[in-house]
């Protein structure tokens, strides 16, 4: 059996070769530290791939409140009612324990960016290259009433998959045959641009099924559908004909909690059950960073690094990053990869890859059983500098079960890769 | 590079000539001329396609060994894969989502895929265990 060198360096710590000063530097003299915050799909996968391309040559630490990761795709099909947020939600064992990676289990306070600290709650991590995978956060200041916890009880945005998915999904559960469920789509960008054309694909889903005289409205801040416009518009009309009525250029800019009751610019509208997805921007841990330069919003990066333009040695991946690439869990995994890889070279002294490439493939379910997709190719182009769209990318001729098995098929592989 | 010229040279790819069909067997001819050319040309690097591999882990999973579903690429011919990934690139093979993304492959790319995956080991995949939501 050949034996390669990284099996040569596992065997040979576990037996009395580590004794020899080259091997034992070899093991143990760290490349540097990164230290990532976020433990979402980019983050996540940033930690592993970290660990799994510099042979264990770099320590990784992750700061990481929560001790459970909750998928968002595939969380409206709680909604739906076929699939448990149970099913969607994960420990972080296996990643930390299979990959070496140390875990914080802290909050983060505030950031050094020129002494390179990363201040927490309960203490302080010092940071060769550090890698920020925050998320997204709503700009409440647009919808203050619905800042606090009360507001979001009432009236949930369940757009982080959790309590709030189930909360709203038991309003559904409660609301009567004949009511009216209202959902509120912020202008782009925004986290996951089908997510809210497919939630509304599944409340109807639900709705049809077991309360078929209820009424979906569909209060759009955009002009038009934001994603697979053609497909949505024909399922709502052949699937739930009647059911949904849609509002273009409608941005909500107060809601009555109490009253359940949003107002546009145009009009007054009650529902039963009321769901505002806010306004959205780079999570709060990129605010705290100063690393949210683009509107004060998104963050602008290096396409080979996915480097700050603003702060060196800062990173940032997934939703937070400002760029013509859909906000989904595929581009986050595939950001963290090539942010991992350009981190693996760089402190090794060696130069980035200069032309990645990567893959974008999104499901959206309009059904139990029925799914659909947007798939691209994205390559970097080194005259504008930016990720674009390669041939061949587009979207579904029709739903079909078929690419339901394959939607599950993605959440069941992206969360092996992502999570052990 | 000289693996893959060795393999693209070998009987195998011979012997699938003769079970193919006439559009496939010029197709195939043509592909192997370009990619010599491109084998003393152009070089792509190993991090390059690792990252770009990885790439395809959201529905193949890690290192090509997929949870199930869809395919395992882990260890797969790459002659077969390359033959695969043209076949949706030309539509001669159907598909719902992949010949999107081997259209938006160049050939030179698909070529090392097939041959990263190839040497990659078959392995279980490992599932994360679901848990109860935290409330």
């Amino acid at each position: 059996m050949a034996i390669d060198r990284r099996d040569f360096l596992k065997i040979a710590a576990t037996t009395a070769l580590i004794s020899f000063p080259m091997i034992s530097k070899a093991i143990t003299q760290s490349k540097g530290r990164i230290v990532v915050i976020g433990g979402g799909y980019a983050g996540a996968t940033a930690a592993k791939y970290l660990r799994s391309w510099s042979n264990g040559s770099l320590d990784v630490i992750m700061v990481e409140p929560r001790t459970q990761f909750v998928s968002c795709p595939l969380s409206n099909l709680v909604l739906g009612g076929t699939k448990n947020i149970n099913e969607l939600t994960f420990g972080y064992d296996m990643l930390k324990s299979n990959h070496g990676i140390q875990w914080v289990s802290d909050e983060v306070v505030a950031i050094d960016t020129s002494d390179r600290v990363v201040k927490m709650k309960r203490g302080e991590l010092a940071y060769d290259r550090l890698i920020i995978a925050p998320g997204i956060d709503f700009m409440y200041e647009q919808l203050p009433v619905l800042q606090s916890e009360e507001a979001q009880l009432a009236v949930p945005h369940a757009w982080k998959a959790g309590v709030q998915t189930v909360n709203l999904r038991k309003q559904l559960e409660s609301m009567k045959d004949g009511g009216v469920f209202v959902i509120s789509i912020p202008k782009a960008p925004y986290r996951c641009p089908p997510g809210p054309y497919e939630r509304v694909s599944q409340v109807a889903f639900y709705l049809k099924n077991h309360k078929p005289n209820s009424k979906i409205i569909v209060l759009d801040a955009n002009a038009e559908i934001i994603s697979k416009k053609g497909l949505f518009t024909k399922v709502w009309a052949e699937m739930y004909a009647g059911m949904i009525d849609y509002r273009p250029n409608s941005s909500v800019v107060d809601v009555d909690v109490v009253a359940k009751t949003v107002k546009t610019e145009f009009e007054s509208v009650r529902a039963d059950v009321l769901n505002v997805i806010p306004p959205q921007r780079a999570g709060k841990i990129a605010q705290i960073a100063g690393v949210a330069n683009v509107d004060k919003r998104w963050c602008e990066v290096d396409f080979l690094t996915y480097e700050s333009k603003i702060i060196p040695n800062v990173h940032l991946i997934g939703d937070s990053v400002s760029a013509a690439l859909p906000k989904s869990a595929h581009m986050a995994t595939s950001q963290a990869r090539v942010c991992a890889n350009a981190i693996v070279a760089l402190m090794s002294n060696q130069l980035p890859d200069s032309a990645p490439v990567f893959a974008n493939t999104c499901y959206s379910y309009v059904s139990d059983k029925m799914a659909m997709h947007v798939a691209n190719v994205y390559r970097y182009d080194p005259n504008k500098k930016i990720m674009v769209s390669a041939e061949g990318g587009g979207v579904s001729e029709k739903p079909s079960e078929l690419e339901g098995n394959y939607a599950q098929a993605w959440a069941k592989n992206i969360w092996s890769d992502v999570l052990t | 590079m000289d693996q893959f010229k060795q393999m693209i040279n070998c009987k195998n790819v011979h012997k699938f000539y003769r079970l193919t069909h006439r559009y496939l067997l010029v197709f195939v001819g043509f592909f192997v001329f370009s990619l010599n050319v491109y084998a003393d040309e152009v070089q792509i690097s190993s991090s390059h396609i690792q990252t770009l591999a990885a790439s395809c882990a959201a529905c193949h999973g890690s290192q090509g060994n997929s949870v199930g579903g869809t395919s395992v690429l882990a260890g797969l011919d790459a002659s077969h894969l390359v033959l695969q990934m043209m076949s949706f690139r030309n539509g001669s093979r159907s598909s719902t989502v992949m010949h999107r993304h081997a259209k938006g492959l160049t050939v030179e790319e698909i070529n090392a895929l097939a041959v990263y995956f190839s040497e990659q080991k078959r392995v279980s995949a490992l599932i994360p265990p679901s848990q109860l939501l935290e409330q």
